[in-house]
């Protein structure tokens, strides 16, 4: 499971500066290396070019896992060169940068733009199979989200849009229920997508999300 | 009690219902002389619902207008922009001005329309838009709260007979069915014999199914609509005959059109003849004005839709 991030534009990322001359860089050891948004060479670059920008680095690291308790640590460790700087750029998602906020009075600026939690399905390709909708249909559509895979959300079998296996937003990309109909035909089961699925409740668990154990 | 349109489809007539596109912007006027022109020529008239996903003026609105104006609208509904409570509440605005058709899709996804940014909303899909039209008939809101007066609808949806694969398409066919629809316009059909096969499997079920006609108006388009337009397959001898036509040497001006006409009128002469289904659902895209060519090529010139109380 990783977190996918995109980088946002240098313009996006200059104007989320503009109130700073002195900046911290954060990457982080575990998502965004692995989706080459955040790692250790990217960082480096970033500094380059807000070097570029007129900015003078403080300092950067690249923090094992940026999203846990340990992140504290490396902020100790680097006090001095954070507290030389006016803001940290963090290269991390945006679990990251929630983190950071929770052990750094400066303000946190996000370098990247966290997409979605994804799988890695072959090496440097990522799938979002699950939205964390709170009322999980796998168990009737052979595996297969429609929450997420069908463009539309539709829990009640393909629009008129599906074309010879592919969605309509996109040739390239599969339909989902095209996919859930052949997987389900396979295991003999297409009695499932006969069964009517009442509209979802988008509020099995109300926003803001919490959960306690115990 | 049961609209004009629900009374047709109950008759022993063949049915005729064709399309209207609101305009973008509250310019009425071509619409409403589309509406003037069609309005006692077809059994009713659906008003697209930002079709394509490209916004335009509201379906709810068109359905006044041809109300107004003494015709019998049929309201499209889709579920890509409003969720169950704004359809529902358009629900009882429409049966509260007299409008009772309701022809129930999920809608074109947003990225192919004209706001490309906006949140697509599908808080209900097609399934559960017929569900939910029956419940608030039977008195009850989705949350599950009684009504003060009482509603009455004639719901429909859409079935692709020319999908593939096909039985998904099937499959969501039955859902529709169960949950309510009564009558279902089909995605444009252009090869008979498949679509006589289809009525082979839609006749077991009690509903009634009104073809649809799209107007061909070039080999270009046809091809164009082969190559894009999901569940849309139109023949190569058709493509052929419409490029013939305007091959011809001494082709006139218009002459790709006319063949369209004549063949769309052609389809549906064969289709009433031999009672293929139940009617016809004529979408002219744009061409609204040559509805009355195609009845008349359909050998229907001087055919009056008849099956309603006046
Ligand atoms: S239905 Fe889809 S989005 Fe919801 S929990 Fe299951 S996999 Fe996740
Ligand atoms: S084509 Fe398939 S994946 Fe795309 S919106 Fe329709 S049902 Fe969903």
């Amino acid at each position: 499971m990783k977190s996918i991030t995109r980088q946002k534009s240098l313009e996006q990322i200059e104007r989320g500066l503009s109130d700073w001359a002195r900046v911290f860089i954060v990457g982080c050891g575990t998502c965004t290396t692995a989706t080459m948004t955040g790692g250790l060479e990217q960082v480096l670059e970033m500094k380059e070019q807000l070097e570029k920008m007129d900015k003078w680095v403080s300092g950067w690291t690249v923090i094992p896992v940026a999203c846990d308790e340990m992140t504290a640590v490396s902020i100790e460790e680097h006090g001095r060169a954070i507290a030389d700087a006016g803001c940290v750029l963090a290269m991390t998602c945006a679990l990251g940068v929630h983190r950071l906020n929770q052990y750094l009075e400066r303000p946190v600026v996000p370098a990247l733009d966290t997409l979605f939690i994804g799988v890695e399905e072959t090496p440097g390709c990522f799938r979002e199979v699950c939205g964390q909708c709170g009322e999980c249909v796998l168990g009737e559509t052979a595996g297969i989200c429609p929450v997420v895979t069908c463009h539309k959300g539709l829990v009640n079998g393909p629009c008129g849009g599906t074309n010879r296996g592919k969605c309509e937003v996109d040739k390239e990309r599969d339909c989902a229920w095209s996919l859930i109909y052949a997987r389900l035909k396979a295991q003999g089961r297409l009695q499932a997508m006969r069964n009517y699925q009442p509209p979802r409740n988008h509020h099995r668990m109300p926003r803001p999300r919490v959960t306690r154990l115990v | 009690m049961a609209s004009r349109f629900r009374q047709a489809l109950n008759s022993s007539e063949f049915v005729v219902t064709s399309e209207i596109a609101p305009p973008k912007g509250i310019n009425l006027e071509t619409m409403t002389h589309h509406v003037d022109l069609l309005k006692d020529r077809v059994h009713g008239l659906n008003v697209t619902d930002h079709q394509s996903s490209v916004m335009r003026y509201p379906s709810l609105g068109g359905c006044l207008l041809i109300k107004e104006r003494g015709g019998e609208p049929i309201l499209q509904m889709t579920c890509r922009d409003r969720n169950r409570l704004a359809l529902e509440a358009d629900l009882l605005f429409a049966a509260s001005r007299g409008i009772q058709n309701v022809l129930c899709l999920t809608g074109d996804a947003v990225p192919v329309g004209d706001h490309k940014e906006a949140a697509g909303v599908f808080d209900l899909d097609s399934v559960q838009l017929l569900k939910a039209i029956r419940e608030l008939e039977a008195g009850r809101d989705l949350g599950g709260n009684t009504l003060d007066g009482d509603v009455e609808f004639c719901a429909g949806a859409i079935v692709t007979p020319e999908a593939d694969p096909l039985e998904p398409q099937l499959i969501k066919f039955e859902k529709k069915v169960e949950a309510g629809a009564e009558f279902f316009q089909t995605q444009a059909i252009y090869d008979l014999d498949n679509f006589a096969s289809f009525m082979e499997f839609a006749r077991q079920y009690p509903v009634k199914i009104l073809a649809g006609i799209v107007l061909l108006s070039s080999a270009k388009m046809a091809q164009y609509m082969n190559n894009n337009v999901p569940g849309i397959f139109v023949p190569q001898a058709l493509i052929d005959e419409l490029a013939a036509a305007v091959a011809a040497p001494d082709a006139p001006k218009g002459a790709g059109l006319a063949k369209g006409i004549e063949i769309a009128g052609r389809m549906i002469r064969e289709i009433r003849e031999n009672r293929l289904c139940d009617g016809v659902h004529i979408m002219a895209i744009g061409r609204e004005e040559v509805v009355p060519d195609i009845l008349a090529a359909a050998g229907m010139a001087d055919w009056q839709p008849t099956g309603r109380i006046v």
